[in-house]
């Protein structure tokens, strides 16, 4: 028996839970939210650091106070939401088949939203030698065991990879006794903000060494300690570089990649600079009734970012529901010199179109311009342009909307 | 000398401040006076908010998450850690609920941050 709702929603973490309560504030009702734990909230339930809600509610909340704020306005709304549900097919009618404690559900929706965040790239998919004993952790895992299940992954640990997260867990690891040796960075530069590797690295005195990666890893049952070399400009080790660690915990930090195995499954256009959906400027993707916010389709700094992003995909969804389709999105958006990525890649040209991107390298004193033709449309500067930050440009209504528009960075 | 990276706003102004024997305090690279605020606190009396969690029990989670309801001396952060580790809360745990009222004399609480349920 196939139950049907107007919008389901998979992934009840904050990009979830934003769309829930925007596309209800939108008058649309029969609204379900699937979520794989047995709690909303996503990945802000174990993100108990301060930080989020600063350009939304003025203050530093921490991750689980933020998720509260909008786990209540779901509650108080009474959206329907079913927690310890895996969905193991989606298709591209939007017909959602899950497994829960009730056992296989079908249901058919009108429009579904993508919002499964992402998972962290393992020590596997970057194929570092040596063996195979316990105590190598991704920094997520070990993040979860700290903070949902009271558990110390272990008392002296090195982290391969300088992104936030990564930094976060330096810092967790030290107040709760572990020591933390060092931080190794492939890149010449810290992957994650500055404010990290001021409050999570210097504060504790952890050393950051960049132009540094893991080349083995040794240990029986469990780990006893890594290699860690210094490598070259093309990020390759550098044989007789090599310094020994003496560890029980290696965490790893390198990299978070968008879940899209339903997408796919649903015949959603995939991005490869994202990982993540080909969307326009209604986080429509490719398959008409299919949208896409947060982690699942770029992964944000910000959970602010995630909220907004979720809240302008409600406002086109609401309208999807209504009408059946939304207009079409004839403009693409191209990553061009010094950029890694955009979102929306295709937009109307008839509205303001504010586009996410982040620069590939780190840049001073830049400019960023949306060209055609090769001519300057819009410009903005950067004093400070971090691939670890995500920064906005917007393309403004009314411009002439032949032809594409190429997002270029160039440092001056 | 003390060199820090601002982090109030995106610009990352690297700011260089030096404090002299009268303890005039001399700046360089801040472009605005809240950054200029920010510098001449990190040199003189650098402060962090400390989050941790605590035990709870009869909860439906093992954990609360806790914070500081306002920044301590950067040198207090271990011993701040130290009273957290001591703590069991009961269950029902509500967000906002303060789990250590003045912790250590320092003029701020301990606050929970997450809400746990009785099982």
């Amino acid at each position: 028996m196939t139950e049907y709702h107007a919008v389901i929603i998979i992934g009840g973490g904050p990009a979830g839970l934003a769309a829930a309560v925007a596309l209800h504030d939108k008058g649309v009702r029969g609204i379900l939210i699937l979520e794989r734990e047995r709690h909303l909230g996503g990945i802000l339930r174990q993100c108990i650091h301060d930080g989020f809600g600063l350009t939304r509610f003025g203050e530093a909340l921490s991750g689980p106070e933020y998720a509260e704020r909008f786990i209540d306005a779901v509650t108080s709304r009474g959206i329907k939401c079913i927690t310890e549900t895996t969905i193991i097919e989606l298709t591209g009618d939007k017909v959602v088949t899950a497994v829960s404690r009730s056992g296989l559900c079908t249901y058919q929706a009108s429009a579904v939203v993508l919002a499964m965040g992402c998972r962290e790239r393992t020590r596997g998919a970057i194929a570092i030698p040596g063996d195979r004993p316990a105590g190598v952790f991704n920094a997520g895992v070990a993040q979860a065991y700290i903070n949902l299940y009271n558990t110390m992954p272990g008392k002296k640990a090195v982290i391969l990879g300088s992104g936030d997260i990564g930094m976060i867990m330096a810092r967790r690891l030290t107040l709760e006794g572990a020591k933390v040796l060092a931080v190794l960075e492939v890149l010449p530069h810290a992957s994650g903000l500055p404010r990290n590797v001021e409050q999570c690295l210097n504060d504790y005195e952890i050393p950051l060494y960049c132009r540094h990666t893991v080349t083995g890893i040794h240990g029986k049952s469990r780990l006893t300690g890594v290699t860690a070399s210094r490598v070259d400009e093309a990020l390759q080790p550098i044989p007789g570089t090599e310094t020994e660690y003496e560890c029980d915990t290696l965490i790893l930090s390198v990299g978070l990649i968008p879940e899209n195995e339903l997408s796919r499954m649903a015949g959603v256009e995939i991005d490869p600079h994202t990982g993540g959906a080909v969307v326009d400027e209604h986080f429509q993707t490719s398959v008409p009734g299919i949208f896409a916010a947060g982690n699942v389709l770029h992964v944000h700094d910000l959970v602010d970012f995630v909220s907004l992003e979720a809240e302008r995909l409600a406002a086109s969804a609401a309208e999807f529901v209504h009408n059946g389709r939304l207009p079409c999105c004839p403009v693409n958006i191209i990553p061009g010199q010094g950029i890694g990525h955009v979102i929306p890649q295709r937009i109307s040209g008839d509205y303001d179109a504010v586009i996410a991107f982040r620069v590939r390298n780190p840049l001073r004193d830049c400019i960023v311009s949306l060209m055609r033709d090769e001519k300057i449309i819009v410009s903005r500067r950067y004093k400070k342009a971090l691939p670890a930050e995500m920064l906005h440009i917007t393309f403004p209504e009314g411009l002439d909307n032949n032809g594409d528009i190429t997002v270029v960075a160039v440092a001056q | 000398m003390r060199t820090c990276i601002c982090i109030l706003c995106p610009n990352g102004c690297e700011i260089e401040a030096s404090q002299d024997g009268l303890g005039t305090v001399t700046l360089n690279g801040a472009r605005c006076n809240k950054g200029r605020e920010y510098a001449v606190q990190e040199l003189v009396d650098p402060r962090r908010n400390v989050t941790s969690s605590v035990k709870v029990a009869d909860g439906c989670l093992p954990l609360a998450s806790v914070r500081l309801s306002a920044p301590i001396p950067k040198n207090m952060i271990f011993p701040v850690m130290d009273a957290i580790r001591g703590i069991t809360v009961k269950a029902p745990v509500v967000t906002g609920q303060v789990v250590i009222s003045d912790v250590l004399g320092l003029g701020c609480d301990i606050v929970a941050t997450k809400r746990v349920a009785k099982t």
